[in-house]
């Protein structure tokens, strides 16, 4: 295990700042989901993933279009990251027709599939093999595609992570098994259930998993070991483990005011926010104030157009709830 | 004539040569053959890059199973017992039959589960349930359970050629027998029940293992002056209940015979369709012979006692012809 190293040599300033844009997109989004979610809009519950932007954005930056993606239930930034607009996600969280899942899916199933995000999912750890079978997949077709899973460290206790790892290690599959380490199983610190100190990285070598460490509020670090990740798996290394550790900035769920937190916590993290450590790499980088200012100002403009649309689109067609069960499009179970 | 054993492993063969996109995976079906030697031929065959042995990870076989469907593939996994299927049951229950629907359509699963499902041979608690009333549970599962050999090859073309995931259930206990192999291109529809027998007197409704024992109860209670109908489901879902109502509507008589539970079978689900819709048609109530309430014991004498057998159904066709 190697711990990955910060480094902006190189990068491309205009490529930082479009990242930097769309952390500031989900970041809005996120604000926007909490907000329409008090106000009534938004029923059910939302999982936020503010705080966690840099993970799916500097993970999406270092892999190919048509790299397959598969998140969690705390999965809108990955969608986002993915293509996903601010528009059809919020106007999914509000039952609306011009939701991305037409209503039928919600916060917790976000999904982008013309883009190869293959969906959120919301029993912990499952879509950890269907990445392993979607790198299958890519081997069988000879595709040179990576598939990566992204997963909470909660997820990390349970089966299928470790049956995924297996095969995965097994097959030599190309997948990326990327953890957001946010400190939190739900309400329990993760270190109090957990043997590893790590509960990615520290599993993976028993599996003869190379494995990483990454500050997941650092966008450029997680899309440089996400890049060294996905070069392993084309050149046909197999998998690979990236523990990124990172912090969301709301509770658990809707209805959790994180009170468990330790006095301070939350503090500490926002000072590292991610938004706060790319809009730093810029300027070391030679990026004016406002220019960034123009990017965050053209995120809060994009958030703010989407929240107006979906407000105004209509409500899922009744329709709908009965197609889409089978391919046909249609519902039917019997003569 | 050929077994239902070696039929399994043909059916997915001509799927396998017709579609390069066709994979199998699963515990020892590679060079092994399969535990029931059900994939016997295809390692040889296809190889190591279209057949491939897993480890004893249902959900890594299943899940796996799901990622490769929603990319490309049309895979078709192996669980080796269907009592095991309890062991992925997330992938059936929430993941596969769920992820078209909510995703707004974005994604097809077109997958195969095939699964050794059923008691009769001894296994006990663990090895011996059937559990197509599992699936039945759940919205968004295609099940197939044929009962001969030409079906297990129809219906296992149907199976793999659905943009749909199916569960494909193989009844251990039917393994051995034999019947007519399936002719070249043969391709069993799903939702089309068989009317292997005519009668006049009481329909009999069966599904896989059931099937050839309502045969021979009909052969038994046609030396007694009983004509009965016996209808085989070939699949749960979808559901040939229509044929079914057919039958009925000649017969009046309804008897289904089911080797799951009676709480919860899918024999409830006939008869409930048969209630709304047919009940004008029935001269006596319908009747269920079905697995017993209790877990599979291993003694063959105490199997005898809680699953379906001959005699069970022709005391129960007798009962409700004299009604």
């Amino acid at each position: 295990m190697t711990d990955a190293t910060t480094t902006t040599t190189g990068t491309d300033a205009a490529k930082l700042l479009r990242r930097h844009e769309t952390m500031a997109v989900i970041r809005r989004t996120e604000k926007a989901a909490h907000d329409l979610f008090m106000s009534g809009l938004v029923k059910g519950t939302t999982h936020l993933a503010a705080g966690q932007e840099a993970v799916a954005v500097g993970a999406r930056g270092a892999l190919r279009d048509g790299d397959y993606a598969f998140a969690t239930y705390r999965g809108h930034h990955h969608a986002i990251a993915w293509g996903a607009t601010a528009e059809e996600c919020l106007a999914e969280l509000m039952s609306k027709a011009t939701g991305s899942c037409k209503g039928k899916g919600g916060s917790m199933h976000l999904t982008k599939a013309a883009s190869g995000m293959l969906g959120s999912y919301a029993i912990v750890g499952a879509h950890l093999p269907m990445a392993v079978g979607a790198a299958w997949s890519a081997r069988l077709r000879a595709t040179d595609q990576v598939a990566v899973a992204f997963f909470g460290d909660g997820a990390t206790n349970i089966g299928a992570f470790h049956e995924s790892l297996n095969l995965a290690a097994v097959w030599k599959l190309p997948v990326l098994f990327v953890c957001e380490n946010n400190l939190y199983m739900e309400y329990t610190p993760i270190g109090t259930v957990t043997a590893a100190a790590n509960p990615a990285a520290d599993r993976a070598p028993s599996y003869g998993i190379p494995a990483e460490l990454v500050d997941g509020n650092d966008v450029v670090a997680v899309e440089d070991a996400v890049a060294r990740a996905a070069e392993r798996a084309r050149a046909g290394d197999g998998p690979t483990v990236l523990e990124a550790r990172t912090y969301r900035h709301y509770g658990h769920s809707r209805t959790d005011p994180a009170s468990y937190r330790p006095e301070g916590e939350l503090e500490r993290w926002l000072e590292r926010d991610p938004l706060t450590v790319s809009a730093n790499q810029l300027r070391a980088l030679g990026t004016s104030d406002d220019d960034i200012r123009a990017a965050e100002e053209s995120a809060a403009a994009t958030v703010e157009a989407a929240v107006d649309a979906a407000k105004a689109a209509p409500g899922a067609d009744l329709a709908e709830a009965f197609t889409d069960v089978w391919a046909d499009g249609g519902a039917e179970w019997r003569t | 004539m050929t077994t239902y054993r070696e039929s399994v492993a043909e059916g997915i063969a001509r799927e396998m040569r017709r579609d390069d996109t066709v994979v199998c995976l699963g515990e020892d079906i590679g060079a092994a053959g399969g535990v029931f030697k059900t994939t016997v031929g295809l390692f040889d065959e296809f190889g190591p890059e279209r057949v491939w042995d897993t480890p004893i990870s249902e959900q890594a076989i299943v899940g796996a199973a799901m990622g490769a469907a929603m990319t490309g593939m049309r895979p078709v996994a192996e669980i080796m017992f269907s009592d095991f299927l309890a062991c992925c049951w997330d992938y059936l229950a929430n993941e596969i039959p769920k992820v078209r629907y909510m995703t707004g359509g974005q994604v097809t699963v077109p997958l195969v589960v095939r699964t050794a499902n059923g008691g009769g041979l001894g296994f006990g608690a663990q090895h011996s349930q059937s559990v197509e009333n599992w699936a039945l549970t759940v919205p968004g599962l295609k099940i197939a359970a044929p009962s001969t050999p030409a079906d297990v090859v129809g219906l296992m073309a149907t199976a793999i050629r659905s943009d749909d995931p199916v569960v494909f259930f193989e009844h251990k206990g039917l393994f051995a027998s034999k019947g007519a192999p399936a002719p070249d291109g043969h391709v069993v529809p799903f939702g089309q029940a068989a009317l292997l027998r005519e009668g006049t007197d009481v329909t009999i409704v069966g599904l896989a293992s059931t099937v050839p024992l309502a045969l021979t109860a009909a052969d038994r209670l046609a030396e007694q002056g009983v004509q009965a109908d016996v209808v085989d489901l070939r699949t749960l879902l979808p559901l040939d209940v229509s044929s079914v109502l057919r039958s009925v509507e000649r017969t009046s008589r309804l008897v289904v015979v089911e080797e799951n539970p009676y709480q919860g079978g899918w024999g409830a689900t006939v008869v409930s369709v048969v209630a709304e819709e047919g009940f004008a048609l029935l001269d006596a109530p319908m009747r269920r012979v079905a697995g017993a309430n209790v877990p599979l014991p291993f003694a063959d004498a105490l199997e005898d006692q809680v699953i379906p057998t001959v005699d069970k159904v022709v005391d129960t066709v007798k009962a409700l012809v004299d009604y």
